[in-house]
């Protein structure tokens, strides 16, 4: 059994305190409570502030157990957030790859398609912001599920819809590929929900790696994917860089 | 060959930005710092210009560590920045005298109602294109010389520069002290309400109007052309562009055909339309204004209206009101109610700008009953900047004649998509978002580029512009004419809150 992890516990711990006190509590409070060296008390808090579990009041200066924390079970990231935060990956990932991009996350069992940035060949195009689509038959939700196993057992549960002879539908096949994905970092949709197109998707990670949403790009079968029929490795890297950038912006920030 | 890139500093009303765009005009990188903003009495806004200047000498070097590009790869610096904005400085320290003086701060109101009645000040909109109201740089300067003690006499002597953000940033980038370049581009000049719009140079009646020394002024230079190079942050790059941040935006959305139109939505929000060679003056409460000018060809015209309170309302909601506790969490909120309630929210913090420019006007919430949630409140928000919008553009078809047939937009708010649907429904013309929603930055970044000769010509710009989202009005026109009398009912009831007898004691 490995053993205990310092830092956790003594976590755990200032989330006790902040939990039993009657007000806010100040870092040297905190420290003299848990006789911990100030320094090291101050740190925890800080990656505790990071993630939301531990507010600071802005005029004292002290500490109160975060909103976060009372909605552990939702999703943490707005949707609107990671649009917002996102947008300026987005752009640039259509335009290098030509084709166009969207940004999804998990809504019922579904695929919510947050953000939308147009192929940039402007021609005429409808926003789809808002639609959802079918988690095992798109790049996108696949990349959702690989990271979401409570999401996967539901869509292998139920009865996958066949949208193509290519579509995924069986629990074996799905967890195979799933498991790809998460050795891969990414994963691939060819003719698996309309003949003739395919996409590419890349997990985005918010703060402590957590996967909170995926992004992606599709189009033609013959854009996306090489003479052998697989996906063509610089659209493959353009959609992981993208990925990676949006998730270095959402780890960066205090969540 | 190594692949080379523009720097773009964006040094705006909230924040210091540094982008690094590639050839194809794609955001290869973005850095950014949000500076203090002091608000010392009710009314009065302010920066602290040594903190911005900072702030650029760290978004810089960050910006180019994550492209994982050097200095020498840089081809030019473009600056865009928050317009009006007023710094005095030191010239010998680079110390500034007082903090800048941002452009929404309302403390000029006594300067500018005693400037009114001035002899001359019936010229004053004919020689610079802009009513007489606080926003400017000119009535901040006087208002600085007269409560800065022995400030007239230094700038006289010339030991004290005036100068908008570009003129401080290109100052300090130049070595500051040692042989700092003081200079500004048409398009700050021209917000001075101190430039002649049609000579583009200072002009003897406006400075006498103001009462402005003429040795405190910078050089007025093109909005594309080398002006230097920088001595510090990136020493040995050219700086090659310098524009307001409006103008960039207009640039930078490729409005170079008479008849373009583009709006940014920041902390507030301003549509510019591009009016090709000729200055033309508006009868409906719009700016007349230069758009940009290209080396030694004619400056391009634009007419602006501008609104003053959009995102920062946003903003006030999130900070003052605590309701959200990040700005795109107001979409959320506003979509937890199908539509406003009643409920209405005017916005006039700081007075209401085009086309109404009424300085005494204060914000109003109205329409409230015991049915109204927090989510009608977050609509209430997002309408206000659709419906001021609506104003300006309704301005805008009466000045030039013709009717805008499509709104290109950009800045943050974009992301928003409910406020871009809600922009459509009102306009009832399509709203369309290109594909990269940093404009200022581009703008300032194409400016520059094309300065030295990295980008060829304006057409090659304009290949660059792609479409990246499109709104279409989807609202039913009956139900948009009620809404719309209904927000000017409410815009009324901002009138006149404001009395005189304040305003003199504010002053």
């Amino acid at each position: 059994m490995p053993g205990q992890v310092q830092s956790i516990a003594r976590a755990a711990a200032i989330l006790r305190l902040l939990a039993s006190s009657s007000g806010r509590l100040g870092i040297g409070e905190i420290a003299r409570s848990l006789d911990l060296p100030k320094g090291t008390a101050h740190g925890i808090v800080r990656t505790l502030q990071d993630v939301g579990f531990v507010e600071q009041d802005k005029t004292s200066g002290k500490y109160q157990l975060g909103a976060a924390l009372l909605h552990l079970g939702t999703s943490y990231l707005d949707v609107n957030e990671l649009r917002s935060r996102s947008i300026n990956w987005a752009d640039p990932l259509a335009a290098r790859s030509g084709e166009a991009v969207r940004i999804g996350t998990l809504l019922d069992g579904k695929v919510l398609v947050v953000h939308h940035v147009f192929r940039p060949d402007d021609t005429l195009q409808t926003l789809d912001v808002g639609s959802l689509l079918p988690p095992h038959a798109t790049a996108l939700g696949k990349v959702l599920l690989a990271y979401d196993v409570g999401a996967a057992n539901t869509v292998m549960q139920g009865e996958p819809e066949p949208y193509t002879r290519r579509t995924l539908v069986t629990a074996r096949a799905l967890t195979r590929a799933l498991s790809e994905i998460r050795d891969n970092g990414w994963a691939a949709e060819i003719e698996e929900m309309t003949p003739g197109k395919a996409g590419i998707a890349a997990p985005i990670r918010g703060y402590g790696g957590l996967v909170v949403g995926a992004i992606g790009l599709s189009g033609p079968v013959d854009r996306i994917c090489d003479g052998s029929g697989a996906p063509r490795p610089t659209l493959v890297t353009y959609v992981r860089d993208a990925a990676r950038a949006v998730s270095r912006d959402l780890g960066a920030a205090r969540w | 060959m190594t692949e080379s890139y523009v720097v773009a500093i964006d040094q705006g009303t909230t924040s210091t930005r540094c982008i690094v765009f590639d050839r194809r005009g794609n955001l290869v990188s973005v850095a950014q710092r949000e500076h203090q903003q002091h608000f010392p009495r009710p009314g009065w806004v302010e920066h602290d210009a040594a903190e911005i200047w900072r702030n650029v000498g760290k978004v810089v070097p960050r910006a180019l560590a994550q492209a994982g590009v050097t200095a020498d790869q840089i081809a030019a610096i473009g600056i865009a920045n928050q317009r009006e904005s007023t710094v005095v400085w030191d010239r010998r320290t680079g110390v500034p005298v007082a903090p800048a003086i941002i452009w929404q701060d309302t403390r000029t109101d006594a300067v500018v109602e005693t400037l009114t009645r001035s002899p001359g000040a019936e010229n004053v909109q004919q020689l610079c294109g802009l009513p007489l109201t606080t926003y400017f740089s000119g009535p901040k300067l006087r208002w600085l010389l007269d409560h800065t003690p022995g400030l007239t006499e230094r700038a006289e002597r010339g030991e004290v520069l005036f100068g908008t953000m570009e003129s401080w940033l290109i100052w300090n980038l130049t070595g500051g002290p040692d042989g700092g370049l003081h200079l500004t581009d048409v398009t700050n000049a021209s917000r001075t309400m101190l430039m002649d719009l049609r000579t583009l140079d200072w002009h003897p009646d406006l400075l006498a109007f103001f009462g402005i020394p003429a040795a405190m002024l910078p050089e007025i230079r093109s909005s594309s052309e080398v002006y230097g190079t920088a001595t510090t942050v990136l020493p040995g790059v050219r700086i090659a562009a310098a524009l307001g941040d409006q103008q960039a935006a207009l640039f930078g959305q490729t409005c170079f055909a008479p008849g373009d139109a583009k709006c940014t939505y920041g902390t507030g929000s301003f549509l510019l339309l591009n009016t090709g060679p000729e200055p033309v003056h508006s009868s409906h409460g719009l700016l007349t204004t230069v758009g940009y000018r290209i080396g030694d060809e004619p400056a391009v015209y634009a007419l602006e209206g501008s609104i003053a309170i959009t995102g920062s309302l946003v903003q006030w909601f999130r900070d003052r009101l605590e309701l959200i506790s990040t700005a795109p969490e107001i979409e959320t909120l506003a979509r937890t109610v199908e539509d406003n309630g009643g409920c209405y929210i005017v916005p006039a913090f700081s007075g209401l700008f085009a086309p109404h420019w009424r300085s005494e006007a204060r914000g109003v919430i109205v329409g409230l009953t015991s049915y109204i949630t927090k989510g009608h409140l977050a609509r209430a928000v997002l309408e206000a900047t659709g419906w001021q919008t609506r104003e300006v553009v309704d301005a805008m078809n009466a000045d030039s004649g013709l009717d805008l047939t499509a709104l290109r937009v950009d800045g943050g708010m974009t992301a928003n998509n409910l406020l871009m649907q809600f922009v459509a429904d009102v306009l009832a013309v399509p709203v369309v978002r290109p594909m990269v929603a940093e404009t200022v930055s581009l703008g300032a970044a194409y400016a520059a580029g094309l300065a030295v000769g990295y980008w060829p010509d304006l057409e090659g710009l304009r290949r660059n512009w792609h479409l990246a989202a499109r709104w279409v009005p989807e609202m039913d026109a009956t139900v948009r004419e009620q809404e719309r009398q209904n927000w000017q009912r409410a815009v009324e009831r901002t009138f006149g809150w404001i009395k005189p007898e304040a305003r003199a004691a504010n002053g």
